[in-house]
Order: structure tokens, then C-alpha cells, then sequence
């Protein structure tokens, strides 16, 4: 399952990034917060309206803004 | 940069992740005046001070741009890098770096604190905001930090101006003592793994976290109620800006006035007494006395970046902002340019993607700045009544306000239309990504909002003094000279009567008479210019003194239609009649290109919206 995917407010592990999704500075900053395989992730909240994009998600102590798109690049494991 | 107090004088710099609440720190070390708020990149600024030690010596104290590591994805990331590698271009590598870390985020912060602690030059950490990370329940051991970093670890509340005097300390120490660090180089993710590691080392220990700022997100950010209390307190800030300065800016007028007749009382009649009465109290008084909406509208701004709530607001803005190929992250440039373009467009610097930044500076002078709201107030004021309107027995929503909003809603409207042609023409490409951390909500520090506040009101009164003084002193000689025959308008035998009836030629099409023409002149300064223009036209042409001491909104009444006033404020929406902003923008694009483009495509759009409000107003025999 991608992170796009995973309900509101549930754990999951990133399994995997598939970093060639998305451009170099973007992954870089993604790694720069900790998003990264290996690290617990939450989804906090998603965008208004339709789109239900921007994502945010919970990593650690901080809340991070990140797209559907780039999301979609990381594999998850709900953890239980 | 702040001149050496003494040779030999050593320097420190401040470094660490955005939101480490280094601005805050920096104004308790060195009582410097600094904007503070806690969302990414608001540092983008060089800023520096003086610290001074507990043994009297003076340190140079830069607060560098907040950043996630050595390795930039930004322009302001990419001065960090440099100054502290000391490649920056005239300017020495700090003798101490001083890490700034998050206490309640500890792990995060501690990455980029290990990198630089890598780098084998003399460091020290600062531990700040433990009170924040007691409120989250943690508790830290700063001595097992320090001896697992192999660094001094201080622990700090800037806000409360707690540990200040120990991080000095450590800072004048930190250069002597012997750089023994046993850190060797580290990859990116070992170096996140470490950083776990210390942190869960230092936190001895931790309750379940403190949810406020999470059950506050849960209403701020809701997917419905998120942008309705945004759209809410947006409105609420423009009609306290016109209704609650209503009563300071009567009572900053009875006192232009008052100041008016004393001269008038003491000075014989004549053209000194009329330079001091026309020139300088009509032109400088005619826009002091908007300093009270200037002030309330920055207090929104300010509270709202101290909060946290900017960042929030940059969420609920990416997905509207994405339609036009922007992203959230130009929200917080675009709202700063509400208040003025300048900081707006040196708040670009902190957006990664080259033609997303081009592209919001491009549309930042279109944000309805504080300098507009003169012109729109003294032309509302006199033109639209003051009655509010509403389902009946609810008329709570006033007409005057309602205007206002309207012309801030033009402004965003054209700009997001502007930012669309642009992303598809001219600053073509993909569509860049939204990544930005949420800052935790905090109650901003009463201090801190006042030296924001007093800091903006000095700046707006110094251009009062300086810039519009002039510009009013210039307008009168040329409006005053030659003097006119008896029987003949001062105006049209005046200089700036000359002129103005040439470019009237050009305005007469979107409805402009001669004295718009004439303030549109000495305008292209600054907006707030125009006012002040046309005061002192206004006070120069008239015949007596009666009819001299009239308010400004009712000599616009006698020599202005409605359709006029409309299709003036609807120039001023679009006009880019700002010279700081075009310096600027060049500053900031490093060259004419761009800041020439943002001139052509604003002059042309003002020019056709003018036209087009003016014949719609007759049109609809307003």
C-alpha cells in the first residue's frame, strides 16, 4: 500500500521510497524531515475539498506538509 | 553587517532547523530588532549583532536562515552552507557556531546539529524552548547530551531570556577550549540513526505527549471548517483595519488640523506659511494619519506568524494554489506582501523550485500592500457611503468594508489569474511539490509583537518624513510656480499643471481628469504618495482659506465622479507604483528583465481595469 492510501490516523512503516517519483530536491527534503524508509509515519489530516490534497502527516514530534504525489512514491506497512 | 567594535573582534553565528526559535534567541542575546515567527524561512536575511560577554568583550552574533542540513534545496539553505563553510563571498567563516535546537523535537534536530558538529570547528548547542518540551511532557538531560555530542549543551528559553548568560559564557569559552571531537563522517542515514540514538540516550523521560496543538489542528485544518475560519478571520482582519482605526486616525486628523491653524496663526501670510501649510501638513499629515489601519493589519500578520497558524494557512491554501501551478509555500510570500511587497519578495527566497519563485515575485505586487490602503480609504471614505447592508434587521456588514474587501479580492484574483499565464508561458515547467513542516502552535511573546509592531509603525513614519516629505515639498514648488495671473488656476500656470495635462492626454481614455493625472506622477515613489498629491493640489488651487481647511474627501467629492474615484482605485489594484519594490524585484532576479516584464504587464492591466470599471460605472449610470 502506498502512504496515499493509508487511513487517517493510523501508524505505518515506510517500506520502501521510490525516489525517481519525484524531483532531487524534493526527495532530498522528504529525507531532510525523516521521511525515509524505516521511519513511522501517520496520517494527520488531508487537504480540502475534492483533491483531498495536501497531506498532513505526523512523523516523530512534528507535522509535515508533503503532496498526494509524493505519497504516492512511498510503500507503507500498517503497523497494528 | 554591523561594523567591528574592536579589532580582533570574534564572531558567532546561529544555526539550526527553521522553527528552532533562533529569531527569538537572537533578539535575547543581542536586544537586536528582528521580525520573529516560527514558519520555515522566515530567516532569509543575513542578520546581525552584537552579543556581548560576561567579560564585557563585544562578539559579532549572526542569525543564519534556518536549515535542514549542509546540503541546500533552497536559496537561503544555500547561504547557510557557505557562510558556515566560510565560502561565503566576503565574509569569514564564524569562529563558533551555535546549534539551536527544537527541545520538543529533539531527534529531528539533532541530524543537522551532528553534521555541523562534523565539520570539527568549535560548537556549541544551545538546548532551547525546554519549557515547550516540559509542557509535551519530556524531560532532558543536558549533561548526557553534551557528553554524547562531546559539545557544551546550554539549556535555553529564549522567550523568558532564560540561560542566556550560561550560552554566552560557553560561547566566549567555546573558542579556547580544545576542538576534541570524536565524530568522524557520517552518511546521511547513519548520521538520523545516531541522532536517534543520543536523543533517546538524553530523554529521561517522556509522558504521553501533550495533544493541544494536535486537537487544535483537527478544527484548524479540517477539510470544511479549516478554510471557512480562514475566509472568517481574513475578513474579520479588513474590517478591524477600517473600522477600528477609525477613531485614532479622527483624532491623528483633529491634530494635522490643529498643528495647520497654529502655523497659520504664528507664520505671516505668505509662501512660506503656504509651503508648511500646503506642502508639508496637507502632504506628510495626509497619510500619517493612516498609520493607525497600517499598524492593525501588521498586528494580524504578526500574530499570525507568531501563532503558528501561517504554516496553516499555507496548508489550506496549497490545493487552490496548485490550480494555478503554485504551492502553499508561495501563500506565506503572498500574505507578507499584504502588508508590503518587499519582505513578500525577499520571502521567495525560501521556495526551492527557480519559476515558482519567479513566478510569486512576479505576482506579489499585486497583493493589496499597506501603502494602497491610503488611497483606498480617503477615496472610500468620500465615495461610498458609510451604511451597513445585510437581510433586513441583520444590516451588520458594512458597505465601506465590503468595498475594501472587494478591491483585496480583485487584487488575489488577478494575481492568480496572472500566475496561470505565466506557469503556462513564460515561467513554464512542472508543477513543484509542497513540503513544509507545521510549526506547534504557540502564544506569541507580548515583547516580541510589540517590537514587530513598533518597528513597522517607525518604518512607514520614516518614509512619511523622508520620502513623502520630499515628494511633497518638490510637488508644491512646482505646483506653486509660476504663479498664476489673477483670474487664472494656480494649477494650470503652474509647472506640474504642464505636465500632468500631458499625461492626462494618455488617462483621458479610462476617465482620469488632471489632477489624477498629477498624483499619478510623484505616486510612482510610492502608492501613499497619491494622497498626499492630491491634498496638497487640492490645498495649493483653492481660492480661500475656508475652503483650504475642507477635508480631502470633500474636495474629492466637489472635483471627482463616482465613475473617477471607481476607476481610480481600480488603477491603484494593479499599478506598479512602487520604486522600492522594482529595486527589488531586480535585487532579487539579478537583473532589468524581470522587474521591466512586472512594470509592462502592470501598467497594462491597470490601465485596461481602470478603463473598463470607468465605462462600466457610466454605463450603469452610477
Amino acid at each position: 500500500m502506498t502512504l496515499d492510501l493509508l487511513p487517517l490516523g493510523r501508524s505505518a512503516r515506510i517500506l520502501a521510497v521510490d525516489w525517481a517519483l519525484l524531483a532531487d530536491e524534493e526527495g532530498q527534503r522528504l529525507r531532510a524531515l525523516g521521511i525515509d524508509a524505516g521511519a513511522e509515519i501517520a496520517v494527520a489530516h488531508r487537504g480540502i475539498f475534492g483533491g483531498r490534497d495536501p497531506l498532513a502527516v505526523t512523523i516523530g514530534r512534528m507535522t509535515v506538509a508533503l503532496r498526494r504525489s509524493h505519497a504516492r512514491a512511498m510503500q507503507v506497512e500498517e503497523l497494528a | 553587517m554591523i561594523a567591528p567594535v574592536s579589532p580582533g573582534l570574534r564572531s558567532a553565528a546561529l544555526v539550526g532547523n527553521p522553527n528552532a526559535g533562533k529569531s527569538a534567541l537572537f533578539n535575547a542575546l543581542t536586544g537586536a530588532r528582528q521580525k520573529i515567527a516560527n514558519y520555515p524561512g522566515v530567516t532569509v536575511e543575513r542578520k546581525a549583532g552584537r552579543l556581548v560577554l560576561p567579560s564585557g568583550e563585544a562578539v559579532e552574533l549572526t542569525d543564519l536562515p534556518g536549515s535542514y542540513g549542509l546540503n541546500p534545496t533552497s536559496p537561503d539553505e544555500e547561504v547557510t552552507r557557505k557562510v558556515i563553510l566560510g565560502e561565503f563571498p566576503g565574509e569569514a567563516a564564524p569562529d563558533v557556531l551555535v546549534v539551536v535546537l527544537d527541545a520538543s523535537n529533539l531527534e529531528q534536530h539533532l541530524v543537522f546539529a551532528l553534521e555541523v558538529i562534523e565539520l570539527g570547528r568549535p560548537v556549541v548547542v544551545a538546548l532551547n524552548m525546554v519549557d515547550l518540551a516540559e509542557r509535551d511532557g519530556l524531560t532532558i538531560d543536558p549533561a548526557a547530551l553534551a557528553s554524547a555530542l562531546s559539545v557544551p549543551v546550554i539549556p535555553t528559553v529564549a522567550v523568558r531570556r532564560k540561560g542566556l548568560r550560561e550560552l554566552a559564557l560557553a560561547i566566549a569559552e567555546a573558542e579556547t577550549r580544545t576542538v576534541a571531537t570524536r565524530r568522524g563522517h557520517e552518511f546521511a542515514p547513519e548520521r538520523r540513526l545516531t541522532a536517534r540514538a543520543i536523543a533517546q540516550g538524553a530523554i529521561v523521560s517522556e509522558t504521553a505527549q501533550h495533544r493541544l496543538h494536535a486537537r487544535l489542528d483537527t478544527v484548524l485544518l479540517h477539510p470544511w471548517a479549516g478554510p471557512l475560519i480562514l475566509f472568517a478571520l481574513l475578513f474579520v482582519v479588513f474590517q478591524a483595519v477600517f473600522a477600528g482605526a477609525t477613531p485614532f486616525a479622527d483624532a491623528l486628523e483633529a491634530g494635522v488640523g490643529w498643528l495647520g491653524d497654529g502655523v497659520r496663526a504664528v507664520l505671516p501670510k505668505g509662501l512660506f506659511r503656504d509651503l508648511i501649510t500646503e506642502g508639508v501638513l496637507a502632504g506628510v499629515g495626509s497619510v500619517v494619519v493612516f498609520l493607525p489601519q497600517i499598524v492593525i493589519l501588521f498586528f494580524f500578520i504578526l500574530v499570525m506568524e507568531a501563532t503558528g497558524y501561517m504554516a496553516r494557512a499555507a496548508f489550506l491554501m496549497d490545493r487552490m494554489m496548485a490550480g494555478v501551478g503554485l504551492s502553499g509555500r508561495s501563500f506565506i510570500p503572498l500574505l507578507s506582501s499584504f502588508a508590503c511587497a518587499i519582505p513578500g519578495i525577499m520571502a521567495t527566497r525560501s521556495i526551492a523550485d527557480p519559476r515558482d519563485r519567479l513566478t510569486t515575485i512576479l505576482i506579489a505586487p499585486l497583493m493589496t500592500c499597506s501603502a494602497r490602503l491610503p488611497v483606498y480609504a480617503v477615496i472610500i471614505a468620500a465615495f461610498i457611503p458609510a451604511r451597513s447592508i445585510g437581510p433586513k434587521g441583520m444590516e451588520i456588514i458594512g458597505l465601506q468594508g465590503l468595498v475594501l474587501l472587494a478591491l483585496y479580492v480583485m487584487g488575489i484574483v488577478g494575481a492568480m489569474a496572472v500566475a496561470l499565464v505565466l506557469r503556462s508561458s513564460v515561467t513554464k515547467g512542472n508543477a513543484s511539490g509542497f513540503i513544509m513542516e507545521l510549526p506547534k502552535y504557540q502564544l506569541p511573546g507580548f515583547k516580541d509583537l510589540a517590537l514587530g509592531l513598533y518597528q513597522r509603525a517607525w518604518i512607514f513614519l520614516r518614509r512619511a518624513g523622508t520620502i513623502i516629505f520630499m515628494v511633497s515639498v518638490v510637488l508644491w514648488l512646482l505646483l506653486s510656480f509660476p504663479r498664476a495671473l489673477p483670474g487664472e488656476s494656480q494649477i494650470d500656470a503652474s509647472i506640474a499643471g504642464k505636465i500632468a495635462n500631458g499625461l492626462a492626454v494618455v488617462v483621458k481614455p479610462i476617465g482620469f481628469n488632471r489632477d489624477m493625472a498629477l498624483a499619478l506622477i510623484p505616486a510612482m515613489a510610492a502608492r501613499e504618495v497619491a494622497v498626499s498629491s492630491l491634498a496638497t493640489t487640492y490645498a495649493v488651487d483653492a481660492s480661500d482659506e475656508e475652503q483650504e481647511a475642507l477635508k480631502l474627501g470633500e474636495q474629492l467629492k466637489a472635483h471627482w465622479t463616482l465613475p473617477m474615484a471607481l476607476a481610480f482605485l481600480a488603477w491603484f489594484v494593479f499599478a506598479p507604483q512602487c520604486l522600492s519594490t522594482i529595486a527589488v524585484a531586480r535585487r532579487e532576479t539579478n537583473g532589468w528583465k524581470w522587474p521591466g516584464f512586472m512594470l509592462a504587464y502592470l501598467f497594462g492591466l491597470a490601465y485596461i481595469f481602470a478603463g473598463i470599471t470607468y465605462w462600466s460605472a457610466v454605463a450603469l449610470g452610477l
